[in-house]
């Protein structure tokens, strides 16, 4: 619709009264429409803006990733750790192994006579035969094994006790009366490694938390500035809206909006870092479990933590750009 | 629509940049504000703008006291009022049409209404083909139109304008002077600081003249046209 400049119309108003009464009749209206629409219009033109410098976007998102794929990184190993070591209460296994001259038949009357104890879960027999030939396909010695004129292991009742709230002291105690019995040799308590193991991992998933948050601190520092550059680029632009009229809501809301992008953009460069590693050590992994005997190799991020990450990093770039906003937009004030 | 009552303004560690200014402004009413620099003018136009508070003494727009507006509502304050400038303070960054709509999409316009009132007020000013350039390429008094524009598309009762002629030719300053009496002519008050003493002598509006922060002179010119 274009007019010549020659033929002006009227003005569109008759009276100052007309006026003010037509601008908040029409303000109403479209109040909450516009609202939102702002809001949307905002989301996308903060975007634009950031992709108008990918390089400068592409490094701070980048700071960002990898300051949030470190700790992501140490949490899923641990977590794989954990999941390896197995359940706690299922691995508090007591091993008894039995004398040389125990024949299979006492072997297995011992396993259903302990069975019927209140303090015992289950029994597992595994005679000396089922033991030569895991230990053989298992331990990479299967070859001396063959070498050997009689089978040097001991048949093994494999107990599972059933412990009140995991004291261990109960155990002992059930491990000390099992070890009097006249078929045992030996009675093994296999927890003591199993707890020190879960020591261990306690320890390094503080050291984890403790870098985690030094790391979101640094994320929030990392925003924080970039925010407050952005600010200082456009402080014309504040004034400007500001002299017309704009809250400051208004004018906080395209830079809340550049720190949850960044945020995004990071939690995402931080999913495919984390994601790329997993896949390098997914072989490697496979084959040291492969060697423990056990089936477990390592998983890509399942998708509660990929949205935890993603979310984090929004709300981490949303609170650091809050932080630079507050501190940085009221010191800007038209003179 | 504007009434100065014994206002005092003073910066800290300088003399009084307005001493007990008293003056009303009626709706529909449209002056001048003219002295030499240092007089008092931009400070006189920022209190209205609530760009600085008073020292001392009352100020009220359209019935509202200022001096009791809190930070928070100084936007809404804002929002009632056209400010134009004498460096257009255009955002460079945006199209013509952009920076015409800020005030509207500052208030949360929807894109309709948005797109209506800019054109209509592009059309008032004459640069309706110019919506989609950028300021930059546009004339001094083209970007001064704009400016105006801008102090006009959500229909404020008041139009406050800093030396809008100040750096313009004397035919475009009176294309700027008719745009003003045009507001005016459709009930907007309109408060304009000039030194440009030879334009103000010819035209039937009246002069609050400001002298040292004091006003001296309050009437109509002599030998006006009519």
């Amino acid at each position: 619709m274009r007019r010549s400049q020659g033929t002006r119309q009227a003005p569109p108003v008759t009276s100052p009264r007309e006026l003010r009464q037509g601008a908040s009749r029409g303000h109403q209206r479209s109040w909450l429409s516009g609202y939102f629409t702002l809001h949307l219009s905002m989301a996308i033109q903060s975007l634009g803006r950031l992709f108008r410098t990918p390089f400068a976007t592409l490094m701070t998102a980048a700071v960002i990733g990898i300051a949030l794929a470190l700790p992501t990184g140490l949490y899923v190993m641990l977590d794989n750790l954990q999941q390896a070591g197995g359940n706690w209460d299922d691995s508090t296994q007591v091993s008894l192994f039995l004398k040389n001259q125990v024949s299979e038949d006492q072997a297995l009357a011992l396993a259903h006579r302990l069975e019927q104890r209140r303090d015992i879960q289950a029994v597992q027999y595994i005679s000396a035969e089922q033991a030569l030939a895991e230990f053989q396909s298992q331990s990479g010695f299967g070859a001396v094994l063959d070498n050997l004129n009689s089978n040097p292991l001991p048949s093994v009742l494999v107990l599972r006790p059933l412990l009140v709230d995991d004291d261990p002291s109960q155990a002992e105690a059930l491990v000390n009366g099992l070890k009097r019995l006249p078929e045992v040799d030996v009675a093994q308590l296999d927890m003591q490694w199993l707890k020190r193991l879960f020591a261990i991992l306690e320890t390094i998933q503080r050291g984890v938390m403790i870098i985690a948050i030094l790391l979101g601190l640094a994320v929030l520092l990392t925003v924080g500035n970039t925010i407050r550059l952005a600010i200082e680029n456009r402080r014309d632009e504040i004034i400007i809206t500001k002299l017309i009229g704009a809250t400051n809501a208004f004018i906080r809301r395209p830079f809340l909006y550049y720190g949850v992008w960044y945020g995004l953009f990071g939690g995402l460069l931080a999913l495919i870092l984390v994601d790329i590693s997993i896949l390098l050590l997914q072989e490697p992994v496979t084959r040291l479990t492969g060697l423990y005997g056990s089936a477990y190799s390592l998983g890509l991020l399942d998708f509660t933590l990929s949205a935890t990450i993603l979310s984090g990093g929004m709300l981490l770039g949303l609170v650091g750009s809050w932080i630079a906003v507050g501190r940085h937009l009221s010191q800007i004030e038209p003179r | 629509m504007i009434r100065f009552d014994s206002i005092t303004k003073r910066y800290p560690g300088s003399q009084d940049a307005l001493s007990q200014v008293s003056f009303q402004l009626d709706k529909g009413e449209m002056a001048f504000l003219t002295g030499p620099s240092g007089a008092g003018k931009s400070t006189l136009l920022k209190l209205i703008a609530l760009i600085e508070r008073p020292s001392r003494g009352q100020l009220l727009i359209d019935g509202k006291n200022l001096t009791k507006v809190s930070k928070r509502k100084i936007p809404y304050v804002r929002r009632k009022m056209g400010i134009i400038f004498q460096d257009h303070r255009l955002l460079f960054d945006r199209t013509v049409f952009d920076n015409v709509a800020l005030p509207l999409i500052i208030s949360g316009y929807n894109r309709s209404d948005i797109e209506r009132r800019v054109r209509a007020s592009l059309d008032m000013v004459g640069l309706l083909n110019k919506e989609k350039q950028y300021p930059i390429t546009l004339s001094g008094g083209e970007q001064q139109r704009i400016g105006i524009a801008r102090a006009i598309v959500h229909k404020p009762s008041l139009l406050l304008a800093d030396e809008p002629t100040g750096n313009l030719d004397p035919a475009l300053s009176w294309e700027i002077m008719g745009l003003f009496e045009q507001f005016n002519q459709v009930g907007v008050s309109v408060l304009i600081a000039s030194h440009d003493l030879d334009m103000i002598s010819r035209l039937p509006y009246r002069v609050l003249k400001l002298q040292q922060g004091q006003l001296v002179a309050d009437g109509y010119p002599k030998g006006a046209r009519a």
